[in-house]
């Protein structure tokens, strides 16, 4: 439901050409994608929950572009709108996945044993270690859409899977709602509190509304572990520590998830998944792993060299600020990621950060010493 | 549980949950609509909607999501249609009678816009009173209102409008400007003019989805002469603005009626009245407007008199309210209030104006005796 207008009983009293979005000012993957024709064939189309094209593409049409990255301007309000409206997701995921194809299949590997090397990434140039993802529980309605009876039982199921997580796992939830000052002060110190979304893209698809109900933060007593619930996807989940050892914050991400699933399957509500898309998320980018494996790493020499940029694209990763996405970079730090998230698994992408990372490192000490790069300069991943 | 046979949509689904697993926190609120809502209420509403598809958790988000503001108090719900006001009166009758001063579901309201009803008004005094303007909304019958339009319906509603205001003649011939595809001199021009509205940024509209698509079909036109001017789809489907310097609230008022009347009697001729009802008067987007919908104002200085202990007491007697000059939301700069009157609902349009002419005068009155030296004790007014 982001909002009314999108369940109007009398949208269809009008024609194709009055209902259809002025998209000419616009540059995200929807607007690139929808044809009159495609919004004439779908919008009398819902999913079972009541999900239209118009809730999948209100955030598109508010938000004509970003002045850094190519948005993708449309959303998820449940699993089935990947199926109902695949008219639209499929040329959208194939434009913002390099290609994938509606026929193609997705590998799902998270068996951290399979990564090789990642424990020794220079601590003086990589200052942290981070793996993200997303999980959305089958049953219930995303973020965009779901209702407040759904967020909480899904905050409910999240509290009680954690809350029986041991060892490294064991830890505390704090609901954003009740949460008392002193501990707020601690999570933002911990740059583990997220707030309400400010972020017009987020806004507009609806997912802020009955802000902060059912929102919370759960993390180990370590904080290395740390599950957000119900920010713009069902689960967030995070492993996180300081340094360059990506192998151990991949191998407790991995072991943390399978754990997490497995209580969730239990109570018959598994992660929504299928061999197709992988992991089914709000955000068609996110589809896949929905993995962002990343470091913070110091490479202020290699950042101003020409040859950057294409260095990136042809180790398959991305550059962003350290304040994460929408952000720049702060003295010569970056946030170094994974550029893919669909048609490579876990392993791949986290061994794409790790042999991409210790080679920019190796570059970036090069360039110190005042040498020459170009034989170092890697083919196309 | 999607593996229900009944085939869900946005209403039922959510009917999967009890009551009480969907009521809205409302712990921390402070606006109209959580003043009012009980788990029994939200119970017996939550499965109904309007023929146009708008529902209770529709009417209320904007309450939920807002829990309070600091200066004023909120209403927290909208309509999103003219039948939602009925559908959803076991809510917003309540929601009325609080903000409207006990106004109950069987009251009558009274309109008249005849000028010449109103006594004097042409002569404040331009010394202290800088500006005049009365404003208003309007909404077309036929269509949904700003939180739950379909693009096609804001255009239907755009495009009706530019015809109606295009044959507009005399005193009130003017011009349209889109908002989406205005010339950057356009835009300049309207901003210096004070005309141009933008997209909201107030969590209280964009929460309520008006907003959405923006700037697709939204407008503002106004006259060759820069007195009279008309939003078109912004919070209402309409906003009608009469407004020029200096005191002559008698003049602003005549202009207002007028233009009103003909743009009223523009769109009957293509086959659409204005939403309204014996009850309800203008039926518009937000509760805290209907009846009249009109707030007749002046900006003024009243540097002494607003620093007096007597001043809350004074408006409020007189049934008067302010404001900073930059509208609701802000505050005075300079001694320059924003007076205008209270009441939308329960009083005409002719008696609404009376009430701030009428006031002004006296507020005026007062400051000069302050600024005299003087005491302003027995000009206090009884409660209007």
């Amino acid at each position: 439901m982001p909002f009314g207008n999108t369940h109007n009983n009398f949208k269809m009293n009008y024609k194709v050409e009055e209902e259809f979005p002025e998209l000419s000012k616009h540059n995200n993957h929807m607007a690139k994608v929808l044809t009159k024709d495609m919004y004439a064939k779908l919008r009398d189309k819902q999913t079972p929950t009541g999900f239209t094209v118009d809730d999948v593409i209100q955030t598109g049409v508010d938000n004509p572009g970003h002045p850094f990255i190519m948005t993708v301007g449309c959303v998820a309000g449940d699993e089935e709108s990947y199926d109902v409206f695949k008219d639209l997701f499929d040329p959208v995921i194939s434009d913002r996945h390099g290609g994938y194809k509606p026929s193609d299949k997705h590998k799902t590997d998270l068996n951290f044993e399979n990564l090789k090397g990642g424990d020794d990434l220079d601590p003086n140039y990589v200052l942290s270690s981070r793996v993200r993802t997303g999980r959305s529980i089958k049953g219930y309605a995303l973020p965009p859409h779901n209702s407040r009876g759904e967020r909480r039982a899904v905050e409910k199921l999240s509290v009680e899977a954690l809350n029986s997580l041991d060892g490294e796992f064991k830890g505390k939830y704090y609901p954003l709602k009740s949460m008392t000052d002193a501990e707020q002060e601690q999570l933002i110190a911990d740059h583990f509190l997220f707030d309400k979304p400010v972020s017009p893209l987020l806004l507009a698809a609806g997912m802020a509304r009955d802000w902060p109900d059912a929102r919370g933060i759960w993390h180990n007593e370590n904080k290395t572990f740390l599950v957000w619930v119900n920010e713009e996807d069902h689960l967030r989940v995070i492993s996180m520590q300081k340094g360059g050892n990506m192998k151990e914050v991949f191998k407790r991400f991995c072991v943390g998830l399978q754990r997490i699933e497995e209580i969730f399957k239990k109570h018959n509500h598994g992660f929504m998944w299928n061999e197709h898309l992988g992991y089914i998320l709000t955000c068609p980018s996110n589809l896949g792993t929905g993995l962002r494996g990343g470091v913070h790493v110091k490479l202020p020499k290699l950042s101003t060299h020409a040859k950057f940029e294409e260095i990136l694209t042809r180790l398959r990763l991305q550059k962003r600020g350290t304040g994460g996405v929408d952000t720049a970079s702060v003295g010569g730090v970056f946030d170094i990621s994974n550029a893919d998230r669909i048609g490579s698994s876990e392993v791949d992408q986290v061994q794409c950060v790790v042999d991409g990372v210790k080679l920019m490192v190796e570059m970036e000490k090069k360039l110190e010493k005042g040498e020459a790069i170009d034989s170092m300069i890697p083919a196309q991943k | 549980r999607l593996k229900q046979k009944k085939k869900m949509n946005h209403v039922t689904l959510k009917m999967n949950y009890s009551a009480e697993q969907e009521f809205p926190d409302l712990s921390k609120h402070n606006n109209h609509m959580a003043k009012v809502l009980t788990p029994d209420m939200y119970a017996g509403l939550r499965d109904k909607q309007t023929p146009s598809g708008f529902t209770l958790d529709d009417v209320i988000q904007t309450g939920v999501d807002n829990p309070g503001h600091p200066f004023i108090m909120t209403v927290g719900c909208v309509a999103g249609d003219e039948e939602t006001y009925d559908v959803f009166k076991d809510l917003l009758d309540p929601v009325i009678e609080d903000r409207h001063g006990g106004y109950k579901p069987t009251d009558k309201h009274k309109t008249d816009l005849n000028s010449d009803n109103l006594q004097g008004g042409d002569d404040l005094d331009p010394n202290y009173v800088l500006s005049s303007r009365v404003r208003t909304g309007r909404s077309i019958r036929g269509f949904c209102l700003p939180p739950h339009c379909s693009r096609g319906e804001r255009r239907g509603i755009e495009n009706l409008s530019i015809e109606a205001l295009s044959s507009l003649d005399g005193d009130l011939k003017g011009k349209y400007y889109a908002l989406r595809n205005m010339t950057d001199e356009e835009q300049q021009q309207l901003i210096d003019d004070h005309f141009l509205f933008d997209k909201p940024v107030s969590p209280l509209l964009l929460a309520s989805g008006m907003a959405r698509d923006w700037p697709d079909a939204r407008g503002i036109w106004h006259n060759d002469n820069k007195t009279f001017l008309v939003w078109v789809n912004e919070e209402d489907h309409l906003r009608v603005i009469s407004m020029q310097k200096g005191g002559n609230m008698r003049e602003v008022f005549t202009r207002f009626c007028e233009g009103l009347t003909k743009i009223e009697g523009l769109f009957k001729e293509k086959g659409h009245e204005f939403m309204w009802n014996e009850h309800l008067g203008y039926v518009l987007t937000c509760p805290s407007n209907l009846g009249t919908g009109l707030r007749a104002g002046v900006h003024v200085k009243l540097p002494n008199l607003s620093k007096h202990e007597s001043f809350g007491e004074v408006l409020k007697r007189l049934r008067l309210q302010k404001r900073g000059t930059g509208g609701v939301d802000t505050a005075a700069v300079g001694g320059v209030f924003d007076i205008s009157n209270a009441d939308r609902l329960g009083f005409s349009e002719v008696e609404l104006v009376q009430m701030v002419v009428d006031g002004v005068q006296l507020l005026v009155d007062m400051e000069k005796r302050l600024e005299g030296g003087q005491s302003i004790s027995d000009l206090m007014p009884e409660q209007k």
